[in-house]
């Protein structure tokens, strides 16, 4: 970890070191905007820029900050942020920040920002940063879009609103599976995405804490 | 009074924090592994969101909200814009304070919850719980009430996760889903049951 180059924080935690799959960070507003496709890219987008602003930022004034209170200025910072994204919403897109509801105001507390802030702003100097927490956003909105995908498809039969699979009640064929439009589908769809990355990259697969002890005798357990 | 019990249900069970809105799950996921530092970390959260959802209704109502100046004559201010950095704002203050209080004042409990409380202030259900009280316009008697809703709610869903994961570690389970993949799909199905309780009101 002594060398950063700007394509490594870049592209690293798209799957290497993926924020959500990995590093369970971010999950909060991840699952609860991925019932459709458009809801997801609007609020990766605001995700990824939030966090490449204030990693960018928080950089620039990093030897100035006192260290007893840096969280609260990494905090004010972002939250800055996230006020200029909500009202651009606000302003240009009023029934998709409805529908957003509390997520973007929620994007203040999303451990990606704060733990990139903290965690790689506070050490590296600004052009590095930003393209850091781009990165991470970028790893956030990968899972996200996949999310969306797979529910609004399978949930709706659409993709953006586009019908791709008619369902059975326009008179189509597709009989759409209304659970994946529900929230817990998003957790078993994430479960599933994270044994999916883990089997691809299989230095990710956690140690077990117990493991059961091997048969010794030659007796059938009964 | 029927009101009110009517919205406390629908915090804890319908409205369920972590597992119907998702909030928190960051801090759901990394500190549910043992059924007691889960169950002080729900105690903490219930007292931090007991505080702060008033507080930030009367934040709100007095200073932030459309025209809420006017007893400080300038009825045309609207603030509201300003909403999301003071409501962060005062929990992270509150949050301090409170930690400073149980410091000198119960040490005991200090010891308990004291780590806990700076995690705290980056807990989404806490920043959640105010954004739905503001955005569904809560008086400030139903804030107390939704406050106290929502952080049991809380409390209750990472309780019972933790005491299921302890369970758990004894399992044989599929290489990939170890650890965090399996913890997924338990809660996916944690909060599938908890979906039977939507639709019940008092």
């Amino acid at each position: 970890m002594s060398k950063h180059t700007i394509s490594g924080v870049l592209l690293d935690p798209v799957f290497k070191n993926n924020p959500i799959g990995l590093q369970i960070l971010g999950i909060c507003s991840a699952l609860a905007v991925t019932s459709n496709l458009k809801t997801s890219l609007v609020m990766c987008i605001a995700l990824t820029l939030v966090a490449g602003f204030s990693s960018m930022f928080i950089s620039l004034i990093r030897s100035q900050i006192p260290s007893a209170i840096r969280m609260i200025v990494q905090v004010v910072i972002i939250a800055s942020l996230v006020i200029v994204v909500d009202q651009v919403l606000k302003a240009f897109a009023y029934a998709l920040s409805k529908q957003l509801s509390v997520f973007v105001g929620l994007i203040i507390t999303n451990c990606i920002v704060m733990g990139r802030a903290e965690g790689f702003a506070m050490q590296n100097p600004p052009v590095l940063s930003f393209f850091d927490g781009i990165g991470n956003g970028l790893g956030y909105s990968v899972m996200l879009l996949a999310l969306g995908f797979v529910r609004e498809l399978l949930g709706a039969g659409s993709l953006f609103g586009y019908t791709i699979l008619p369902t059975v009640n326009n008179g189509g064929w597709y009989l759409p599976n209304g659970m994946l439009l529900l929230p817990p589908s998003a957790f078993f769809l994430i479960g599933l995405f994270i044994w999916a990355l883990r089997s691809w990259k299989r230095e990710q697969i956690e140690v077990p804490e117990y493991k059961m002890a091997p048969q010794v005798s030659n007796k059938e357990a009964y | 009074m029927e009101h009110y019990i009517s919205l406390f249900v629908k915090a804890v069970f319908v409205e369920n924090m972590a597992l119907a809105f998702f909030l928190g799950m960051c801090t759901f996921l990394a500190i549910s592994k043992k059924v007691e530092t889960a169950l002080m970390l729900g105690i903490a959260v219930v007292v931090v969101q007991v505080v702060t959802v008033p507080a930030n209704n009367l934040l709100y109502t007095y200073v932030l909200r459309d025209g809420a100046l006017a007893w400080a004559g300038l009825p045309e201010a609207d603030l509201s814009f300003l909403g999301l950095l003071c409501y962060i704002g005062l929990i992270a203050a509150l949050v301090q304070i409170m930690e400073m209080v149980m410091d000198k004042y119960i040490p005991a409990l200090y010891g308990a919850l004291g780590i806990f409380l700076p995690l705290i202030t980056v807990n989404c259900a806490i920043m959640g719980g105010t954004l739905f009280m503001v955005e569904r316009d809560y008086n400030f008697s139903e804030s107390v009430v939704y406050g106290v809703g929502s952080g049991l709610s809380w409390a209750l869903a990472i309780v019972l996760l933790a005491a299921i994961r302890e369970k758990l570690k004894y399992s044989d389970v599929p290489e990939g889903l170890r650890g965090l993949g399996i913890t997924f799909i338990t809660v996916g199905l944690m909060s599938l049951g908890f979906m039977s309780f939507s639709g019940v009101q008092l």
